[in-house]
């Protein structure tokens, strides 16, 4: 990638550096391009919708982000600082944390082991430490202030939809995590749960975490989001302040939204 | 906690630690299907009812330690059985293996003069062959992805093959090693019994409180001591009953005592390790353990390498309980026994549920339902139709219990 294509833009949101971003991230499969230059940025404290139609990138360029896909062009910056992450495992150790849709959850095991789960907190004997997992799971839930979970100690599976993404959420949190990407949170949710959830995602960046919400529900991002990412067909359309636009300016964008860049030729994404 | 929910509020707090507050926890856990080791206890006192009243020999110490010794082997191969079943996995390979433990120590142990191994060494060998075998076949289904059932049913074939070859010729291999017979022969004097009981229940009184002490450290509060207590009390009172009631005959067998030392062990490695918590999360649910950074591959390898371990202690049990190896060895229903102890047990066939302990339990019923049916002097047509009814109740119970779970999760 050229030096020329690292030219930040400058938002109106915030003066300061971006916890995470993204610049000219190209992706593709085969024939297909999954990812076209695409540009995307999230700082502290704000929640970033990503939205698009559905095969229009936003799983591809989270899983670029979180390190299951190798980019083939383009660049990741986190505070400002370019990286490259090579895995998950790095990923998670920057401190980017992705909630995936099917929550990945083990159902058989109850809420402290799924929090801890692959990183245990263990003796020099490879034993348990279970007393110090499970008081730091309470702290985090509390934290969060999910409290309709009745006990930490019961397995996943007897909990209701909107306790296990909470589970599943602050098991993202827990690990000083900077970024949070959270795809799908209130899919399979009832009216009641996805108010609860909602409130805990703007929770999440009122206590200072760069928040990505993936979504097609419009009227949750719009009543949590701070400013939308919307992609078409692999590319950048536009980028909106939630307060300055309206559901239909979105809705217009995703399904015949021109993008703001042409391949081969660099430019600046619309900022409204 | 400030602001509870409504519709949480009439479940039991879980932060009440009263007796009263415990047993109605573990009633709604019951309601939700969540039945644990209950129908199987319930089960086994049934049983034992029904053929101590047809037969008062049933409860004699003669033939209390007679079931001790002949559930052993079983039940150490069961042990294996349950990790398998963890995964969600099955391993048919098992009783083969223990055969080919079995000819292992027999063949290691004959007096030739050329490869002459005695005692320990030779049974050492003989589980070291049989976890690698056991890594064989898991890699296969590891790192090949082949499916568990066929790689370990190729294997069935194969170890049978081997013990035929190894053995046709002779047709039965006497054990004369005096170790490797104690293994299943030796019974402990009355005061080594006692001495042993002594120690297990000091141990398990000093692992529980320092678990107590532990949590209360860090401020959690989750046993009422009574509880606690009681548990002490049962367990003392378990170990020092068997002892005495073994003493008035010819003591308590050595075996069993290895029996409990495995089970005590594995029990150990499946619920307080992290290996053991992510045997439980890849049977759970593989892509969620995968995500989390564990290698998933490597924990199924693992799992049929202590499935190979332990078929082949199994099998060092068995031939040292007969004192010889012959052309059945690993044959019989012994591959149906352990894997039937496993679920009967109540170890989830369908992956991530279940412990140690249930090997234990589903060979005591399995062993004490072919016991007593022996003593009443029926044909073992009857046996193989009662223990195929049992196994055909826990596996219901086991698929309906599950359902509820599912059902209550939403």
């Amino acid at each position: 990638m050229t030096e020329a294509a690292a030219e930040t833009t400058p938002t109106p949101a915030a003066e300061t550096v971006p916890t995470l971003e993204t610049r000219a991230v190209s992706k593709s499969f085969g024939q297909v391009d999954a990812l076209v230059d695409v540009d995307f940025e999230v700082r502290s404290g704000e929640v970033m919708a990503l939205v698009g139609d559905n095969g229009a990138g936003k799983s591809t360029l989270i899983k670029c982000i979180a390190g299951t896909y190798s980019l083939d062009s383009g660049e990741i910056y986190f505070d400002g600082e370019r990286v490259s992450i090579n895995g998950p495992k790095d990923a998670a150790r920057r401190g980017i944390e992705v909630v995936y849709q099917d929550l990945a959850l083990c159902d058989n095991l109850d809420v402290v082991q799924n929090m801890y789960l692959g990183r245990e907190i263990r003796d020099w004997f490879r034993r348990l430490k279970e007393a110090p997992m499970e008081a730091r799971t309470a702290d985090t839930l509390k934290g969060l202030r999910v409290t309709t979970i009745s006990s930490i100690r019961q397995p996943v599976a007897s909990l209701s939809g909107g306790q296990r993404q909470s589970v599943a959420i602050g098991r993202a949190v827990m690990w000083n995590s900077r970024v949070v990407i959270l795809d799908e949170p209130t899919a399979a949710l009832g009216v009641a749960q996805t108010e609860q959830v909602l409130a805990l995602v703007r929770r999440l960046a009122d206590q200072g975490l760069a928040v990505v919400l993936i979504s097609h529900n419009l009227h949750d991002i719009f009543e949590v989001a701070d400013r939308i990412t919307v992609l078409r067909l692999g590319r950048n359309v536009a980028v909106y302040q939630r307060a300055q636009t309206t559901q239909q300016e979105v809705v217009q964008a995703i399904t015949a939204g021109v993008p703001t860049k042409v391949s081969g030729i660099e430019g600046e994404a619309t900022i409204k | 906690m400030t602001t509870v929910p409504a519709h949480v509020e009439e479940a039991t707090p879980a932060d009440d630690y009263s007796l009263v507050a415990i047993a109605r926890r573990r009633w709604e856990a019951l309601k939700a299907g969540d039945v644990g080791s209950l129908p199987i206890v319930i089960g086994l006192a049934l049983i034992v009812a029904f053929f101590y009243s047809r037969n008062e020999n049933f409860l004699t110490a003669g033939n209390f330690t007679n079931l001790m010794t002949q559930m052993a082997g079983v039940t150490t191969i069961a042990i294996g059985v349950v990790f398998v079943l963890l995964l969600g996995e099955i391993d048919l390979s098992i009783a083969y293996v223990a055969g080919v433990a079995s000819v292992l120590v027999a063949q290691l142990q004959v007096p030739d003069g050329h490869w002459e191994v005695k005692g320990v060494l030779a049974i050492a060998i003989a589980v070291t062959i049989t976890a690698l075998i056991g890594g064989v076949q898991g890699s296969f289904v590891a790192y090949v992805g082949v499916p568990s059932f066929v790689v370990t049913l190729a294997g069935l074939l194969f170890w049978q093959g081997v013990i035929l070859y190894r053995i046709g010729e002779a047709g039965v291999i006497i054990i004369e090693d005096s170790t490797i017979n104690n293994v299943a022969n030796y019974f402990f004097s009355d005061r080594a019994g006692l001495l042993i009981a002594a120690i297990g229940t000091a141990l398990f009184a000093l692992s529980t409180l320092a678990g107590v002490v532990g949590r209360r450290r860090h401020g959690i509060r989750t046993d009422n001591l009574v509880i606690v207590a009681a548990k002490l009390v049962f367990v003392g009172a378990v170990l020092f009953g068997a002892v005495i009631w073994a003493n008035k005959e010819r003591g308590f067998p050595l075996a069993f005592v290895l029996v409990i030392i495995l089970l005590v062990f594995w029990t150990w490695v499946a619920e307080r390790t992290t290996f053991g918590r992510h045997i439980y999360a890849v049977g759970g649910n593989d892509e969620a353990a995968r995500r989390a950074g564990i290698n998933v591959a490597r924990i199924r390898l693992y799992v049929f390498m202590i499935s190979g371990l332990m078929a082949g202690f199994g099998g060092v049990i068995l031939a040292a309980r007969l004192n010889s190896v012959d052309l059945n060895a690993g044959g019989g229903t012994l591959l149906l026994d352990a894997i039937s102890a496993a679920v009967i047990g109540g170890t989830s066939l369908f992956g991530g549920r279940g412990r140690v302990i249930s090997a234990l339990l589903g060979a005591l019923v399995i062993s004490t339902v072919g016991n007593g049916i022996d003593l009443l002097g029926y044909s073992s047509a009857i046996k193989y139709m009662v223990t195929g009814a049992i196994l055909l109740a826990a596996v219901t119970l086991d698929a309906v219990s599950r359902r509820r779970l599912e059902r209550a999760g939403r």
